[in-house]
Parts: structure tokens; sequence; C-alpha cells
């Protein structure tokens, strides 16, 4: 490449083998005009030449080597700012080959820009509220006539029912559930039962200890810790699951098939759902409570026989009738929550992990909000 | 004629299995050079071997004049630069715009403002004739549509060297003609080599300068088209059998 002869004007760019040189309303530009300098270019010309008072200015190529389609759009784009300050701006000089990459390169950047919808507020408040209830609110009670009616019909067609499903799922959302409430269940119970004893004991009250315990684990906390668990565990499987059968094109495959998604996908998740949350509940209670008793013992010697002896009378069975309704209803929050953002999914991977993370974050919310209704129903 | 990719002596491997065995071949500046072979020939492995996606532990690889086998990570990233790669699927990210796509290279690897990024932007959507998807996303367009985007990403740092890992899969006759004479079409405009990678027949006829035919991981071809079709070699002459297959028997009579 020849070196670059400089012009004896006032230099306004030096820059990657790029020297712009400003003189009797002619910038001359030498070297090469590449993407690697191309912004650079367009900020010092535009910010030397837009001060000056002018009718006229030329962008000289004479000395130009070589551009790229960059260089060209950011000599376009020089031109168009500079049109709005200067009446007349002329690119000239040019060789054959850059003439040609203009001619090629400088195509029409202008978009048809479609005239934005003319809606009152009013009318856009109204449009969203309408799109929001159809979508949402509409949305959930459709898959949910859905999930009942094949969750109710296949009970009744167990031939075409998908063989060994029920047990994969129930391994997965329960078995596989088992540990990490056991573990938290065990905790919460000590941890209550130690914060407890400390008052029980000033008042001489220490074998209320085991009314606490028994009656808190059983009616509230075994129930809400699977709840809450079993949502974030297996709630987010099942999004994760459906949202990516359905952006790989599997679900449109089943319906293809002649099998309904829903059937087919969701309904084994909601039976396993419905038959192993109550049994961790149970897992959860017996857990609860051993780690209350730990914390008895400890803190306020009282042995496991006097603890068994007074849960007896404190057990009832109301607590375990209403255990299973909330572990009924907690099954379909998890379901159907996980199933229905799964199915919302939209653009691929990022789409994944967002549906992932709302039905998280709803159905967690969704089992603690169907835990204080029945709480004040129950109670 | 001046080499944009040259490779001697390759070999790779995938766990134990060898899968491609003393490669040795040269592209040159401003050809379509089209890797051929069969599944399971070691097109795709020679491929990301180019791109320095793996290591080459036996034999040498220059791309652009530049020996590419023990280059440093932050080499290899200056290296991508002057590199575009079109891949198979497209590759695009399906949660941006089909504009932020086109313009992701531009913003992470120029200088240039925002506003003039959107002028490259368009035009370059404007040299595949999608300049009015700018807005859409992935998902809202065609197979055919999918791959002119993907391209447009892959010029839209002016790349001297272009890769292309089976532009044509899963496209119809028609939609891989049309795609075909695009590539053609900005090789004659920007200036660009091009390293194709495919075993469509229908494509290869179209773009090819060079043929580089792969069987087992070993080279047993490298040479014009023309000397292709002519080739005596029993795996290539079986490669293009379907050019002498008479597709319409009873056609004409």
């Amino acid at each position: 490449m020849q070196p670059v002869r400089e012009n004896t004007g006032r230099k306004i760019l030096e820059i990657n083998n790029t020297v712009c040189t400003f003189e009797d309303s002619v910038l001359h530009i030498a070297g090469t005009l590449r993407i690697d300098n191309a912004g650079h270019f367009a900020r010092a010309v535009l910010k030397e030449l837009r001060t000056l008072d002018l009718k006229e200015i030329t962008l000289n190529l004479e000395k130009l080597e070589d551009i790229d389609s960059a260089g060209v759009m950011a000599l376009l784009y020089t031109r168009k700012r500079l049109s709005k300050k200067f009446p007349v701006v002329k690119i000239e000089g040019g060789n054959e080959d850059i003439e040609k990459k203009i001619e090629i390169f400088g195509s029409d950047t202008q978009l048809e820009e479609k005239p934005a919808p003319d809606y009152e507020i009013t009318e856009a408040v109204g449009r969203q509220t309408y799109q929001f209830l159809a979508s949402y609110i509409y949305g959930f009670f459709v898959l949910t006539a859905d999930v009942v009616y094949w969750a109710v019909t296949d009970l009744f067609r167990t031939k075409t029912t998908r063989e060994g499903e029920f047990v994969n799922q129930s391994v997965n959302i329960g078995v596989n559930a088992s540990l990490i409430i056991i573990i938290m269940s065990y905790a919460i119970g000590l941890v209550m039962a130690i914060q407890s004893a400390q008052y029980l004991r000033i008042y001489g009250a220490n074998i209320f200890i085991v009314d606490l315990t028994v009656i808190a684990i059983m009616s509230q906390m075994g129930p809400l810790i699977t709840g809450v668990l079993v949502a974030g565990r297996s709630g987010s499987a099942i999004a994760a699951e459906v949202a990516t059968m359905k952006i790989t094109s599997e679900l449109d495959a089943l319906r293809t098939m002649g099998l309904d998604p829903i059937r087919y996908v969701v309904v084994p998740k909601l039976y396993a759902s419905l038959f192993t949350i109550p049994l961790l509940i149970i897992l959860a209670n017996v857990s609860g409570i051993a780690g209350g008793a730990t914390a008895a013992y400890y803190s306020l010697d009282i042995t496991p026989e006097i603890f068994v002896n007074r849960m007896g009378s404190v057990m009832q069975n109301k607590d375990l009738v209403t255990a299973f309704v909330k572990s009924q209803v907690y099954a379909f929050i998890i379901v159907l929550t996980g199933t229905f953002y799964g199915f919302k999914v939209e653009q691929g991977a990022e789409g994944v992990g967002k549906v992932t993370t709302l039905s998280v974050v709803v159905s967690i919310s969704f089992v603690i909000l169907a835990d204080a209704i029945m709480a004040v129903i129950f109670y | 004629m001046e080499k944009v990719v040259h490779v001697e002596g390759l070999y790779g491997t995938l766990g134990e299995t060898e899968i491609l065995n003393d490669v040795s071949f040269s592209a040159f500046k401003g050809e379509v050079t089209v890797i051929i072979g069969g599944s399971g020939s070691g097109k795709t492995t020679l491929l990301r071997h180019l791109l320095g996606l793996l290591p080459v532990e036996t034999g040498h690889v220059s791309v652009l004049g530049r020996d590419i086998s023990d280059m440093s990570e932050e080499e290899m990233n200056n290296m991508y630069h002057q590199m575009g790669v079109f891949y198979q699927n497209g590759a695009l990210l399906n949660s941006m715009t089909v504009g932020e796509n086109v313009a992701m290279p531009l913003v992470h690897q120029s200088n240039l403002p925002k506003s003039l990024i959107r002028d490259i932007v368009i035009m370059k959507l404007g040299l595949v004739n999608l300049k009015e998807a700018i807005n859409l996303y992935p998902s809202q367009l065609s197979g055919g549509m999918l791959k002119r985007v993907a391209l447009a990403r892959a010029i839209a740092m002016d790349p001297p060297l272009l890769f292309c890992d089976e532009p044509g899969a899963g496209l119809d006759p028609v939609s891989l003609e049309s795609l075909d004479n695009l590539i053609l079409n900005l090789k004659e405009r920007l200036g660009i080599s091009i390293v194709l990678v495919t075993h469509e027949v229908s494509s290869i006829l179209r773009v090819a300068n060079r043929v580089v035919f792969l069987d087992q991981g070993k080279v047993l071809f490298e040479g014009p088209l023309e000397d292709a079709l002519s080739s005596e070699i029993p795996q290539l002459r079986d490669f293009f059998s379907l050019l002498h297959t008479d597709l319409f028997p009873g056609h004409g009579k």
C-alpha cells in the first residue's frame, strides 16, 4: 500500500492509515476507510465540520485507496448528517472500485414506517385488560377443564394410558423429593421447638411443647413445606419439560399422531402428584415432629415416651383430613401452573428459562395463598 | 494464487475414534471451495478444525496466511473478526430480533455509532432481500428466511473469508437454488472467498470452483469441479452418480 500523502489543509483525523484534511470547503479523505476506523471517521468529521458556516461541502475521495461496506455506510451516514446543516454536500473523486462499492452498498437504508396504532388511553387499557383476561384467566380455566376432563376420562380407559408413566412420574415427583423434604421438615420442627422452649420453660408449661409442635406441624407446616418444595422442584421441571417439548415441536408431533398432549404428558404427572404429595406430607409430618421431639428432649428434658404419650391426646383426625385435602389442592396447583406456563413458551432457549422461573414463582405463591384460604376455612 | 486456507497432515479424533486421517488441501482467494463427502466422512470435524473450535494435535491449519494450530485465545478472537461463519441451522439467537442478531458482531467488535450500525444492518439485510424483517424474531421467519438472516450476520463484518456449514440443509430445491445464487452474488459483490461444506449435489454444481472430496476421513480428491465430475475415483463417481440417474425415465416418450 502506498504511503498516504498529507494535504496541506487542517488535519481533522489521523487514525489507522486514514488521514482527513479540510481545506476550502473540501474534506480530503486519504488512505483506507474500513470497519476498524469508520466509526472514528464519522464522529470526528461530524464534530469538526458541524460548527462551520458554509453553503457547500465536498467529500473528496481521490486519495482514498480502499473502502469496505462499513466505510461506505460511514461516508453516506456522514453526508446524510451534514446535509441537515449544509445545503450542498457532495461526494466525488473515488476510483472505479470505490464507486462500484458505493453503488453496491449505498442502497436506501430507509424502512417503510408502519403508522403506530392510534389508540386512546382508555382503549389501550381496555385492550391490555382484555388480552390479560383472555390469555391468562380464560386460558388457565380452559387448561384446567381439559386436564380434569382427561384425568377423569383416563380413569375409565386404562388400556390407552402410557404404560409405566405413572410409576416414572411418581418416582420423579415423590421418591426423589423425599430426602429433601425429610431434612427440611426435621430442621424446621427442631428450630420451631427450640425457639418456643425458652418461653414455655419460663411459665412452667414444658409439656405444651408437644401440643405446639404437633399442631403446628400437622395442620400447617408439614403440608406447606411439602407444597413449597414440590412446587419449586417438580413445578419447574414440569414447566421446563412442557416448554421444551413445545419449542422442539414434540407437542405438535403428538397432536398429529392423534394423541392429546394434555392426556399424554400432563395427566400422568397429575396422577403421580395426587398420589405422592399426601405421602410426602406424611413424611414431612413425621420428620417435623421428630425434629420437635429432639428439641424437647434436649431443651426441656421431655423424653420421647412422654412426647409420644402426649402426642396421642393432641392429634386430631381432622388434621389428617385437612392435610389430605391440601395435598390434592397443591397437586392441582403445581401441575396446572407448570403446564400452563410451559404451553405459553415463546422464543427458544431463553423463553424456557423465563416460563420456568415464572412457573415456580406463581405456583409457590398460589400454594401459600391456597394454604391461607384453607386455614381460614378449616380452623 | 493466494491461499486463504491451507491444511497439511491434519489428523483428528473424537474420543478413541479417528475421524480425520492425514488431511491436506488448500482453498484459494476469490474461489468457492466445496468440501464434500457422505455422512460420517469427517466434513464437520474438518470445518471445526478450520474454525479453531477443535485443537490441532497433529498437522497444521493456516487461515488467511496465519497458522491457527497453536494460536492463543486472544489471537484466535482477532482471527474471528476476519472470518464469517454460516451455521447449518442459522444459529440465530431467538431472544433477539433479526436486526439485533445481524448487529451483534458490529456492536461487539467495532466502535461504530449506533445509528450507523442500524444503517449497516439495513444494508446487509437489503443484500439478502430481507430488509423489512428487521424487527421480526427468528421464530416468525421461514426456514429459507432464517438462512438468509444467518448469511447477513455472517457477512456483517465484511469478512474476507466465509465458512458455510451445510447451508442448504432442510431447504426445498427452489429455496436452495435461491440461497446458492445469493451466496454467489455476495461472493461477486463483496469479493470474498468461501469454504463451503455440503453434500447437496445440485448445490455443488452451482457454486463450486474447487472440490475437496472426503471419504472416511481421507482426502480422496482435490481439484477443480470439472475434474471432479470426470474423475475415475469410484467413491467420487458414486457420490456424483445422482447426476447420471435418469430421474424421469418416462419423460418425453
